[in-house]
């Protein structure tokens, strides 16, 4: 007999993180993340986001309940208008894939793809 | 970031293009065991007459308090700089204590060592924010596309600060700093053995180009 057991997958869109201040997105994220959530953001987090969501991921690291986060995004991609550029908005988020680091592995991953295996147990 | 403090802050940068200093304070960063000391180390060794920066060892997480030198002067290409060298700990997104009692540490020992770790990679992290550039230590053998890397990286372009990589361990026989160089083309990378002290002298000459 198979035993079928769930994987819970958040996709939150690109619309949902524009109308979120930094820490609300980072908040959003552990919260979910910590109770066992694969969450995937559509357009992923700043720079200065994801070295944060790193810092709060440290301080919330407990022994035996929550050993940290798994999180593959791409590089940044340069875009924008030569204003943006100017004015240091050329660096856009790209896709993000974020999960509790004891269930969430890399397999592979290059500048077009991220391969990952979610262990579902207990 | 609002508009003026995103100007101030590329504002800054043109200055510092500009007006190129000679002295620098420059943070060696990396995921744990890229060998960021053993190189920290090594320049030490060869532009000074104290003593080593830190320890090194096979169990990650040996350095996980900051270490600064300052007034390192490097002498290449024909001139010098003036480099205030920071030592990080490793950058990771998780820490689990029983990594450690696998290197054969006790689980207090574990404990403790995995604690010191979370608040040395704070600890790396606020750095960011008090340096003039960034190398950033790779183990040539290990896939370069680490979110360590991805991050540190994505930082230093959201700053304009400079960046160097050094693609290190190209001592062991399956280093692959073309891997390195394809993830990141728009980086300059030096590849280098920080423990045996290969190709070194063409780091100081890259670090003298990118950060004088």
């Amino acid at each position: 007999m198979i035993l079928m057991r769930e994987v819970h997958m958040d996709l939150i869109s690109e619309e949902k993180l524009e109308n979120m201040t930094s820490m609300e997105k980072i908040r959003l994220i552990l919260d979910k993340v910590k109770t066992g959530k694969i969450v995937v953001l559509e357009s992923g987090l700043t720079p200065d986001e994801e070295v944060r969501l790193i810092e709060m991921t440290m301080t919330e690291i407990r022994v035996d309940e929550f050993s940290g986060i798994e999180i593959e995004s791409y590089p940044s991609k340069k875009g924008g208008s030569f204003l943006d550029r100017i004015f240091g908005k050329g660096l856009k988020g790209r896709m993000t894939v974020i999960g509790p680091a004891n269930q969430i592995h890399t397999i592979e991953k290059d500048e077009f793809q991220i391969r990952t295996k979610v262990s579902v147990g207990d | 970031m609002g508009f003026m403090s995103s100007f101030r802050e590329n504002l800054g940068g043109w200055i510092r293009k500009i007006f190129k200093k000679k002295r620098a304070r420059i943070g060696l960063y990396g995921p744990p065991n890229a060998g960021k000391t053993t190189l920290a180390n090594r320049i030490l060794k060869d532009w000074s007459t104290g003593d080593a920066i830190g320890t090194v060892s096979p169990i990650p997480h040996e350095t996980r308090r900051a270490m600064r030198r300052e007034g390192l002067v490097i002498n290449a290409n024909g001139s010098s700089i003036e480099l205030d060298i920071v030592d990080t700990p490793g950058m990771a997104t998780k820490i689990d204590f029983k990594e450690f009692m696998a290197f054969g540490l006790s689980e207090t020992e574990s404990k403790k060592r995995a604690k010191e770790a979370t608040e040395g990679v704070i600890e790396a992290i606020k750095w960011l924010d008090d340096l003039d550039g960034v190398l950033l230590v790779m183990d040539s053998t290990e896939d370069p596309y680490t979110q360590v890397n991805v991050t540190v990286i994505g930082n230093m372009e959201a700053r304009k600060l400079p960046l160097l990589i050094v693609a290190n361990k190209m001592d062991l026989p399956n280093a692959s700093p073309s891997r390195i160089s394809a993830a990141f083309p728009q980086h300059s990378i030096v590849p280098i053995s920080a423990l045996e002290g290969s190709n070194i002298d063409d780091l100081y000459q890259a670090i003298a180009t990118h950060f004088g």
